[in-house]
């Protein structure tokens, strides 16, 4: 397999990692919107469905976007594929 | 001007103009205290902060093509996420949201969700793509990758469709509180924000936008945080109100119950004496009061839409690199999330201090005869924003007898809550700071789009970079009075449409851009189908459910992008599969694309 398809199988398997994520902390968990506020589990005291909605899921995303550019620069260096300073 | 000195000294500029501005809010509170009228507040706020955007629009003049339209692709990473995120919040963020939340609880917060999660899809399926790419528009890109004047022009339209429905809610909101602010009337106030947002864009395309977004940003951010630490403070909920106000939101719920919130109905004849536009307090604060369908399904929407909105996606072709672009919205959302995550601790603090009785600012419960003395009731009751009547003739205030609009959230809790005029100043200043940064992204998205894509790339391909500035100008001055012209006749409340706007564009571009990274098949017979019958179909159902259609799977007039993306993804992946494969060079093209090294696929300049 050609360098640049190994690259992009890699890429790939990171991009369904980070959907996984995000399809857990965007929809996933909102299907139990009820579950959630009856759970003892309180973040801060507020019910967990009103924390997730308002602080839990927004902080997670941002959390996981730099995860994600993180991942994605070591797949490009790991290839050979990194842009140079001064591109 | 020396433009690599000033992208050297960036923190340095903004250091100093965030250190002006907060002196400058200082001095007026200080003149507050000698006298100063609040209408002159209201007035040097706006045009203190107006003016010096209109000043930074002025020094990024140019006559550069790439300048014009990707900001010289210099943009650092951070600056590039504030910018990015003045682009984002737009009036309906700043004004409306919190009132919404105030009013709808848990299944408003849908859209919190929804418009942070798509930048993930932003981030790990398009921007970086279409970065290396190095196109200038949206449709360029299209048209590029698919090949043909018919995907291009399609890609113009659905563009211009979503943007459109967009920018005439924003200048709507400029104008809303230019005319709050300026005392005049909203008519005219609408020309006064078209012209502010010209004066930003007009010269210097997307590096004046990105420089005045900047800008705008930290008057926005701190206009906004700014009220809900100190309310907070002031009413002793908490010292850093998004950790501590757990005890504030069981609170609410214990008085909603004591005040009967949804046992107590209003009969239809009470409802109608109270003017249009307000509501009063009918859902329950924090509990879930949506079906999970309906919470999903408009995030889903919000989503979508986000990673389709081509003015969003525009400002990442102005980044630096392909490695900027990704971590450039990693910082977008970051500086969005400061203020996203606020929106519900001020709608919290809100609703709290007027339903409280045993706060000073607590009205429910009141006689009416004393809440209608109050100075802050009496002003907002003129501004059509506030209305108490007695239903049951108790004389006293119930909770069922109390309404307010959406925007009297943002707009009046610093009065309400007793803070000094400067900080309703302040608020107006923040409010028109959002409005217009989204205004001018929009405006400049659809006029660069017309200019590049219709009429240079299909009209005039051999036209001269100086008419094409030219016609890019003329362009952006004709959108703006248009959507200017539309806005005053207020057809739609400024929240609808901004919802629309990303159902339309989610309709007509999501697949489309997605599968152009994502899969080599994808052809242009298939992304002309995906991107015309995922816009006329969305637009179908939503004229079919405004006019009273039954509609089906629950999806509803906010959430249509579901039904137009569907036939989109579906019509594509069939056309495409019926059709013949994309040549070798555009195949080619693909490739080159999904790796950061090397030169971009268009050139610096083209």
């Amino acid at each position: 397999m050609s360098k640049q398809a190994q690259h992009w199988e890699k890429t790939r398997g990171l991009l369904f990692v980070t959907l996984a994520i995000w399809f857990v902390f965007s929809i996933g968990i909102f299907f139990f919107g009820a579950e959630m506020e009856a759970s003892s589990f309180r973040p801060l005291g507020y019910p967990l469905s009103y924390y997730m909605t308002c602080q839990g899921s927004l902080g997670i995303f941002v959390i996981l976007i730099f995860w994600f550019a993180n991942r994605q620069e070591k797949i490009d260096e790991e290839f050979g594929f990194s842009e140079r300073e001064d591109d | 001007m020396i433009k690599g000195k000033f992208i050297d000294n960036l923190p340095k500029v903004y250091g100093i103009y965030t250190g002006g501005f907060l002196a400058f809010i200082i001095v007026m509170a200080i003149a507050e205290q000698m006298g100063m009228s609040a209408k002159a507040i209201g007035i040097a706020f706006v045009a203190f902060t107006v003016g010096i955007y209109a000043m930074i629009g002025y020094l990024s003049r140019t006559l550069q093509l790439d300048a014009y339209y990707v900001a010289g692709r210099q943009v650092p990473t951070v600056f590039n996420g504030m910018a990015t995120a003045a682009d984002w919040m737009s009036g309906a963020s700043f004004v409306a949201m919190a009132g919404g939340i105030y009013f709808k609880g848990y299944g408003y917060m849908a859209l919190l969700v929804g418009w942070t999660g798509g930048y993930v899809l932003v981030a790990s399926l398009l921007a970086p793509y279409l970065r290396k790419f190095g196109c200038y528009t949206v449709p360029d890109f299209i048209g590029t990758r698919y090949g043909g004047n018919l995907a291009r022009l399609s890609a113009v339209l659905v563009l211009t469709v979503a943007s459109f429905t967009y920018v005439t809610a924003q200048i709507n909101a400029t104008g809303t509180i230019a005319s709050v602010a300026l005392d005049i009337p909203f008519g005219i106030a609408v020309y006064v924000g078209l012209a502010s947002i010209l004066i930003c864009s007009m010269l210097g395309g997307m590096r004046a936008v990105t420089w005045t977004q900047v800008a705008q940003y930290i008057v926005l951010i701190i206009a906004y945080l700014l009220p809900v630490f100190w309310i907070s403070n002031k009413m002793g909920a908490g010292f850093f109100p998004h950790l501590m106000l757990a005890d504030e939101v069981s609170r609410i719920a214990e008085l909603e119950a004591q005040f009967g919130l949804g046992t107590v109905k209003n009969t239809a004849a009470d409802l109608a004496t109270v003017p249009k536009g307000l509501a009063g307090i009918t859902k329950a604060h924090s509990s879930v009061n949506a079906t999970p369908w309906a919470f999903i399904s408009l995030a889903v929407c919000m989503m979508a839409g986000t990673a389709s909105l081509p003015h969003v996606m525009m400002r990442y072709f102005t980044t630096p690199s392909v490695r900027t672009a990704r971590r450039s919205v990693g910082w977008s959302l970051f500086f969005i999330f400061l203020l996203y995550s606020s929106a519900p601790m001020l709608a919290t603090l809100s609703k709290l201090s007027l339903m409280d009785p045993s706060l000073a600012t607590g009205i429910i419960g009141k006689s009416i005869a004393d809440v209608q003395a109050l100075d802050w009731y009496q002003n907002w009751n003129q501004a059509n924003l506030m209305f108490v009547s007695d239903f049951n003739g108790n004389g006293t205030l119930e909770l069922n007898e109390f309404f307010m609009g959406g925007k009297a959230v943002v707009l009046a809790t610093p009065e309400i809550a007793g803070l000094p005029y400067v900080i309703s100043g302040l608020v107006a200043a923040g409010g028109m700071a959002a409005a217009m940064s989204t205004a001018d992204g929009l405006v400049l998205a659809i006029a660069n789009a017309l200019s590049h894509d219709l009429y240079y790339k299909i009209i005039d391909p051999k036209a001269e970079t100086a008419k094409r500035l030219i016609v890019a100008r003329v362009l952006l001055f004709l959108i703006g009075f248009a959507g200017a012209s539309i806005a005053a006749l207020e057809i739609q409340g400024i929240l609808g449409s901004v919802i629309w706007a990303f159902d339309f564009a989610m309709s007509g571009l999501f697949f489309p851009l997605v599968l152009g990274v994502w899969w080599k098949r994808a052809n242009s017979q298939g992304a002309v189908a995906g991107m015309l019958l995922g816009l006329a179909s969305g637009t179908a159902y939503l004229i079919w459910v405004r006019n009273g259609g039954a509609g089906f799977w629950g999806i509803t007039q906010l959430t249509f992008g579901i039904v137009g993306s569907l036939v989109s993804l579906v019509s594509m992946i069939v056309v495409s599969l019926m059709t013949p494969a994309p040549d070798t060079a555009t195949q080619k093209m693909v490739d080159e694309v999904r790796i950061p090294s090397g030169k971009t696929v268009l050139g610096k300049q083209h």
